[in-house]
């Protein structure tokens, strides 16, 4: 993840952290013993998220349908903002989505925290979508032709 | 006539109360979990999904034990717990071109970019009933444990939709490339006619039986638009919303989808030389039956967009999205259990002086 790009960079690890599950964040956040101070700007809350979709996939955008989300915005050590917004109602997955963050943005911890929780969370959401498209690969059609012989 | 409506509040906590047991039913029969009907009625979750229009799996399975099984009441459940919930926003367009497919199949061709995949899919069963799942026991080839080595292969090359392969040689009708800010059912009424992304909202949320028969009437010639199935493909998107307080782009997570292409009955106007044109379905979840109907439903319900004489149901705007809705119909259907005692003594009072005068008259020839 480039540092030039830094808001291409945040992106990239907070979808990352909204894709892990809390057990996933809760573990990586006890190994990462921290004691920065956070204090709950946003609490986490719970809302809806329209999701919008396209007629016949790239055409005009329509509402389709709602999700949950929970949204939380933590201060963190040197007045840093951490943002989380998350799918689902987890109060806890989004406090530490915001709190992994704020660190995430402070050249002091950024190293130490893409490498022992990012990376790893990312190769293993990379290792799931790769195990779900061998199992969907198993079942694709090998079309043959019968083909009368000549004669 | 006054008729008094009060004194039913101890029957009605008895009714609460035996509501509960019956919800429960045998108490040396383990308890349902919510995990358990999450995993194992996985359709049913994505059903009380896609008509509560809203995408939360542990809510929907709770509808459905609250409910004890009654999906149509399980969404009314999940529809009242959405107006709890402020709205953050709306969502970046999904891109369903980019999903990730469990499940991709095309009728209308045999060599697809990205090859078809079967899926999880009832279409190879021979629907029987299976004995062995009447116990609860380990079976073969069944774990939720990746097959060995697959998590280290390629990740999922990429799969085309099948109707822009048709549309770069122009043979089907193009997409409208932008449109007007798109209605919001949950926000406003619909208000007769009513354009395409506001019927495509109450569609995707509609009764899947009331869907399936009027998509079924279609095909039996009540307003037939020559469907072949594109393609249908189920899987996981990535959803992307932008905070404002953020100004960009952020993934907030995964959701299922179904989406169905039809590619329908092709014409041409005037100038223009004929193509195919096209219904769409998208639904929450893991609704091949219903994205399909609803995709016939969105053709048939383009008839006078597209010059036809519009005379049979499907094509009935106001007539299908009126009735769509099973919270709104289940509602009024049922609403006729409330005390009507009044209305009724009202035309019982009526009825009882027409017979009166009826006698006086017939005694009178």
């Amino acid at each position: 993840m480039s540092l030039e790009r830094p808001i291409e960079a945040r992106q990239e690890w907070m979808g990352v952290l909204a894709r892990a599950s809390r057990e996933q964040l809760e573990r990586c956040w006890h190994e990462t013993s921290t004691d920065a101070p956070f204090v709950e700007l946003k609490p986490p809350e719970t809302g809806l998220v329209m999701v919008r979709a396209r007629s016949g996939g790239n055409g005009p955008q329509f509402n389709m349908g709602e999700m949950t989300v929970t949204r939380c915005i933590l201060r963190g050590p040197h007045g840093v903002l951490g943002h989380a917004y998350v799918a689902g109602r987890d109060h806890r997955h989004a406090r530490l989505a915001a709190a992994f963050d704020a660190l995430l943005q402070l050249p002091e911890h950024r190293a130490a925290i893409m490498d022992r929780v990012v990376a790893p969370l990312a190769a293993e959401q990379r290792r799931r979508r790769a195990a779900r498209w061998a199992a969907a690969s198993r079942t694709k059609v090998e079309f043959l032709t019968v083909a009368r012989e000549a004669g | 006539m006054y008729v008094a409506v009060k004194g039913g509040e101890r029957a009605i906590d008895a009714s609460l109360e035996m509501l509960a047991r019956e919800r429960r039913g045998d108490t040396s029969v383990p308890e349902l979990s919510i995990e358990q009907i999450e995993q194992q009625m996985s359709l049913a979750v994505d059903r009380v999904m896609a008509e509560g229009s809203l995408r939360d799996r542990k809510l929907a399975a709770l509808a459905i034990k609250q409910a004890r099984g009654d999906l149509v009441e399980a969404i009314f459940l999940l529809r009242a717990y959405r107006t709890t919930l402020p709205r953050f926003g709306f969502s970046e367009p999904v891109d369903t071109a980019a999903m990730q497919v469990s499940r991709r199949i095309s009728a209308a061709f045999k060599d697809v970019p990205g090859g078809q995949l079967l899926g999880p899919t009832f279409d190879y069963t021979h629907r029987l009933l299976d004995f062995g799942l009447m116990t609860a026991a380990p079976r073969p080839g069944v774990s939720s444990a990746p097959m060995p080595g697959a998590a280290a292969g390629p990740e999922q090359p990429p799969m085309p939709h099948v109707s822009d392969i048709l549309g770069h040689d122009g043979l089907i009708e193009a997409e409208p490339s932008h449109g007007a800010e798109p209605g919001d059912i949950t926000r406003d009424p619909p208000s007769f006619p009513v354009d395409r992304s506001t019927r495509l909202q109450a569609l995707s949320r509609g009764d899947e039986g009331f869907l399936l028969a009027l998509g079924y009437s279609t095909q039996r010639g009540y307003g037939n638009n020559h469907p072949f199935a594109g393609e249908i493909r189920f899987g996981e998107v990535a959803i992307a919303f932008v905070p404002p307080e953020l100004g960009f782009e952020v993934e907030i997570g995964d959701v299922e989808l179904t989406e169905c292409q039809m590619i329908n009955q092709f014409r041409g106007r005037g100038d223009e030389p004929p193509r195919f044109t096209r219904g769409y379905g998208l639904v929450f979840g893991h609704g091949e039956r219903k994205a399909m109907a609803m995709a016939l439903v969105d053709r048939a319900l383009r008839a006078r967009e597209l010059g036809e004489e519009p005379g049979s149901p499907a094509q009935d705007e106001e007539f299908v999205l009126s009735h769509a809705d099973n919270v709104d119909a289940s509602g009024f259907v049922q609403h006729l259990k409330l005390p009507h005692y009044v209305d009724f003594q009202a035309e019982l009072l009526a009825v009882r002086d027409l017979r009166e005068k009826a006698k006086v008259r017939g005694a009178g020839e």
